[in-house]
């Protein structure tokens, strides 16, 4: 069975409060033995460089621990804004809702296991 | 010569028109040549109140002014307010700026009688009162020129914000699937509205496809390319993938001779073809319907 783990991110995240994420996220993943996991970050209105690295980082530690991320619910200024800066956050995928990202997951996971591509060729 | 004291002259000044007002109302309509008044375009009443309040206002400005005329000053509020209201409705109504700073100086004539009239034999008073009205009416004449500047400028800036906006229309084109055509140059200001829009409508429609078609776009250099490649880069962020369609067999060209990469983004030379490629992806398709 294929377990998904919900991550709502609804705070300004600094250092600490970043560091126990990635913590408490690697514990779980571990624990549940979770294949995907779901970051929405819907409530977040500014986003700069930092939860950049940070989103990208979580996506990377999940993949070593054979799970896949989906950053889900960026709000269209925050696009604009990290567009802005130069980061395109390659490597994270994405998807407009939790439902979308869920499917994404799904498909991704009933293939034959490997990760799916959501870049279209 | 020696100068009249200072405060004398506005004082000087509004004492005529004060005395003097209906005399130089009645000049100032006649002075104005047909052209100038434009019947066609304002009534003679309408023209006859716009005098009276004018001169009115020149002065309650001149009385209380102290010695030397300041347009500038807070005095002559009044006197620009009004100025710079039957400037922007001389423009509105198609009056030329000659002709609504011909409206100014038309009051030159029935003023300078009246000076002459009753300083008649004393030329330094004369002279310097003239001078003064002369220096009033110009910059009167000059700043109903600056408003009309201005409001033109306004209408253009106006205009230019709505050719933008209307030129950057996205389109459902299915359940899922944006259509973005952009037509005209891509400058980092359309770049920006084109990115809102588009952004926008994925949340709207929840649609996981953005096709952007640049038929429509003349020439693709470095810089056009990186603006699409950011509204690219934005969708995407948001969980849609974009397809570029109507690259022209020049602009192909154009591309690669200039070595800029597309990265990974999906191009196709037509809406159509770029439209299919999206239907499979989200893996519809269509089967022809059983003839009765």
């Amino acid at each position: 069975m294929d377990n998904f783990l919900l991550v709502t991110i609804q705070v300004d995240m600094h250092d600490r409060l970043a560091m126990a994420l990635q913590d408490d996220l690697t514990n779980a993943i571990s624990a549940t033995e979770a294949r995907g996991v779901l970051i929405d970050i819907s409530s977040l209105e500014i986003v700069d460089s930092f939860i950049g690295r940070m989103l990208a980082n979580i996506a990377a530690m999940s993949r070593v621990l054979d799970a896949e991320t989906v950053v889900v619910g960026m709000q269209p200024a925050v696009a604009i804004t990290l567009v802005e800066l130069g980061l395109s956050l390659r490597g994270v995928r994405t998807a407009l809702n939790v439902d979308a990202g869920m499917a994404l997951l799904r498909a991704s996971l009933n293939g034959n296991g490997e990760p799916h591509d959501n870049r279209l060729r | 010569m020696s100068t009249t004291p200072l405060n004398v002259r506005s004082a000087d000044l509004a004492s005529i028109l004060d005395r003097k007002q209906d005399v130089i109302l009645a000049e100032w309509i006649r002075e104005m040549s047909a052209t100038v008044r434009r019947g066609d375009l304002l009534k003679e009443t309408d023209l006859q109140s716009e005098c009276a309040a004018m001169l009115r206002l020149m002065k309650g400005a001149l009385q209380a002014s102290n010695g030397d005329v300041q347009f500038q000053s807070p005095a002559w509020d009044g006197v620009r307010e009004i100025l710079a209201n039957i400037s922007r409705s001389r423009a509105i109504q198609g009056f030329t700026p000659s002709e609504t700073a011909s409206f100014v100086f038309s009051a030159k004539r029935p003023l300078f009688t009246q000076i002459r009239e009753e300083n008649e034999g004393n030329s330094e008073m004369l002279a310097s009162l003239m001078w003064a009205a002369t220096e009033l009416l110009d910059a009167m004449g000059i700043y109903t020129t600056e408003v009309y500047q201005k409001s033109r400028e306004d209408v253009i800036r106006r205009q230019q914000e709505e050719l933008l906006e209307l030129s950057t229309p996205v389109v459902k084109l299915w359940d899922g699937v944006l259509a973005l055509p952009i037509i005209g140059t891509l400058d980092s200001a359309r770049t920006q509205v084109v990115m809102e829009s588009l952004l926008d409508a994925i949340v709207k429609t929840n649609s996981r496809i953005a096709i952007i078609d640049i038929t429509g776009v003349p020439t693709v250099d470095t810089v056009v390319a990186q603006h699409l490649l950011k509204t690219v880069t934005a969708a995407r962020l948001m969980g849609a993938d974009c397809i570029i369609s109507g690259v022209r067999p020049q602009i192909a060209q154009t591309i690669v001779h200039l070595g800029i990469s597309l990265l990974d983004v999906t191009t196709k030379a037509t809406l159509a073809a770029a439209f299919l490629v999206a239907l499979q992806k989200l893996g519809i398709t269509f089967s022809a319907a059983a003839k009765a």
